[in-house]
């Protein structure tokens, strides 16, 4: 068991992420790939769980590859004030294709 | 398949086997452990995919309704009303071992909740209003999602590795532990037939000399 500042925290563009605010979670805008890379590394050392937009997802992709090994901290893509481009879902169908080998999920649906 | 580079004696023979058992049994606890990970992994997928579809939508339901309360006022309100937050959330994060795999788990700890709304009424819109309440109650869904999406993800990998590890005992250990074991019995049978051709021989060739004596 291991113990671990309980903080969250939001990443993206402004738009998406200054509603959070009000909600007392720490949020940091971005907007550009140099920024999201080193505030997604920085928070992951002092956070647990990183919300980020699919944007910011794609940029710092190398570093939630890095993260998806270990526990904390858990980063989860969201979709932005602008819509989502279905990255989470695609995640998910990746999971079940790891692991199952075929996607018996989202089959059933598209037929 | 290839054999192993060993000698053919008895004692590599008898190690073989061992090593043969070792691997059978191995094989058989790694897919069961497969099995059970798998079935484990089916559970939580389905409750990821409802929970990420949900959030989805109402992510986006409160998002819109925010940007239609920026809109409404002037960035500099906006800013100022949700500079200060009223309330807080924090977690009180700890893992817990699914099939050997640690995976988190996060309750969430209430801060003082005095009040919801940061701002002063009258100098916002209610459009913000309604987008930060819709905002405050999907936050446990949120939370729960990353819960359930990180241990999909890590079981996902886990899932995968195993297999590995069950498909090279399948396909490689095991099939070569066998041919080399063939290899040596059907080696240390030759010999012992040559050795046995041999004594007859020599007890032949003695009789003939015998034979030829008297």
């Amino acid at each position: 068991m291991s113990m671990r500042e309980g903080s969250i925290a939001v990443v993206g563009d402004k738009d998406s992420v200054l509603a959070f605010k009000a909600l007392g979670v720490d949020v940091y805008p971005v907007d550009n790939e140099e920024e999201a890379k080193e505030r997604v590394h920085m928070l992951a050392r002092t956070h647990s769980v990183i919300f980020v937009t699919e944007q910011v997802a794609k940029w710092a992709a190398m570093y939630l590859k890095r993260y998806s090994a270990r526990p904390y901290p858990v980063v989860v893509p969201i979709p932005s004030a602008s819509g989502s481009a279905g990255l989470g879902l695609a995640g998910i169908k990746a999971n079940v294709e790891k692991a199952i080998g075929a996607d018996i999920l989202f089959d059933k649906e598209d037929k | 398949m290839a054999k192993l580079n060993v000698n053919p004696t008895r004692m590599e023979l008898r190690r073989l086997k061992n090593r043969l058992k070792t691997a059978v049994r191995g094989h058989k606890l790694l897919k069961d452990k497969s099995d059970e990970m798998v079935r484990r992994f089916m559970l939580y997928i389905r409750e990821n995919k409802r929970l990420r579809e949900e959030v989805e939508g109402e992510l986006q339901t409160s998002l819109s309704s925010f940007m239609l309360a920026r809109a409404a006022s002037s960035d500099a309100v906006i800013e100022e009303a949700v500079a200060m937050p009223a309330t807080s959330v924090k977690l009180s994060v700890s893992s817990k071992n699914i099939m050997s795999v640690d995976v988190p788990v996060f309750d969430i700890v209430e801060g003082e909740v005095s009040e919801l709304y940061p701002y002063s009424f009258a100098g916002v819109t209610s459009e913000l209003d309604s987008s930060i309440a819709s905002l405050s109650k999907l936050m446990p869904k949120l939370l729960k999602l990353a819960e359930v999406e990180k241990t999909c993800n890590m079981l996902a990998d886990e899932i995968e590795k195993n297999r590995r590890r069950v498909n090279a005992l399948e396909y490689v250990m095991i099939p070569q532990l066998e041919e080399t074991i063939k290899y040596i019995t059907m080696k240390l049978d030759e010999n012992e037939r040559g050795a046995t051709t041999r004594l007859m021989k020599v007890k032949s060739m003695l009789e003939e000399r015998k034979d030829g004596d008297k």
